[in-house]
């Protein structure tokens, strides 16, 4: 293993986990729900009666997010290299494998994880193996 | 007030992310290459993340109402079974490919680049396709129960 000491930022990583974890804590304290986003989507295209404002309130919130960044003067740094094609097919993997595991990097990962649940650990072992073999794939066998 | 603290908990998460760098596809793919020049940030991010949340699950466990007087949500099934597991890698894949998953999604989305944008279209028309074969499902289910009641 080498680690890229350039690219790794302890600092801010750790920092940006704990505005998450705060971000997940108050959903979660304030108003009793988790905040996992691909359920918090699912939710939005399935909705239930008085359970769709917050959690569009929420999605909104994320999306505001440049905007309010830019605003102190911050644009994010965000470079996408896929390409269209990939984009998509990596989108629908995204969209239907959240769904059918009933959680992402944030539900399971972050949240899961968080209440020592062995449901969620099993999904977070299986999503970042996946994503490893994957990028291992992609740029060492196919070189891309 | 259930709307608004939602809002400023979308913010505070996003700020979170970009923060961390985990907005950032090609950031979140310095992590998942664990066979070139490996970026370990995630492990940090997930750990800060994590570390508040061990807490305030010990806290939200005692609790029958949240601190807006909001009913708590938080049963979830502890069962571990194909589908999970198989969903979380076809998620993973798809992780792989872009370096983007749903938090992250909707931020960049924020920043209305077309690839974002057709990122977050097709991860929608993936979770729609999700709830069509789920309603098939049901309905063939449905169906099968009805057949062995008349058959």
């Amino acid at each position: 293993m080498n680690i890229d000491w350039n690219a790794f930022t302890p600092w801010c990583a750790l920092a940006g986990g704990f505005l998450i974890g705060i971000a997940a804590a108050m959903l979660l304290l304030l108003n009793g729900r988790i905040a996992g986003i691909s359920g918090v989507l699912g939710g939005i295209l399935k909705p239930a009666k008085g359970d769709t404002a917050w959690r569009l309130a929420f999605a909104g919130g994320l999306v505001l997010t440049p905007m309010v960044a830019g605003h102190f003067g911050a644009w994010p740094d965000i470079r996408i290299d896929t390409g269209f094609g990939a984009l998509v097919a990596a989108g629908f993997l995204v969209g239907i494998g959240t769904r059918y595991g009933s959680g992402c990097t944030s539900g399971h990962g972050v949240c899961g994880l968080s209440r020592l649940s062995p449901r969620s650990l099993a999904a977070t072992l299986s999503f970042m193996s996946a994503g490893f073999a994957t990028v291992f794939v992609v740029r060492h066998v196919f070189g891309i | 007030m259930a709307v608004s603290t939602s809002v400023l908990a979308g913010i505070i998460f996003g700020v979170g992310l970009l923060v961390s760098g985990m907005s950032n596809p090609a950031k979140v793919l310095g992590f998942l290459d664990v066979a070139g020049h490996w970026d370990p940030s995630l492990v940090l991010v997930m750990s800060g993340a994590v570390a508040v949340n061990f807490v305030a699950f010990a806290v939200a466990r005692k609790r029958t109402v949240s601190f807006l007087g909001l009913d708590m949500k938080l049963r979830s099934s502890r069962h571990i079974d194909r589908r999970l597991v198989l969903g979380s890698v076809l998620f993973g894949v798809g992780w792989g490919i872009a370096g983007l998953c749903p938090g992250p999604a909707l931020v960049v989305l924020g920043t209305a680049q077309p690839k974002a944008v057709v990122f977050f279209a097709a991860m929608l028309g993936g979770m729609g396709a999700f709830e069509w074969l789920e309603q098939r499902k049901a309905i063939r289910a449905e169906n099968a129960a009805r057949s062995v009641q008349t058959g």
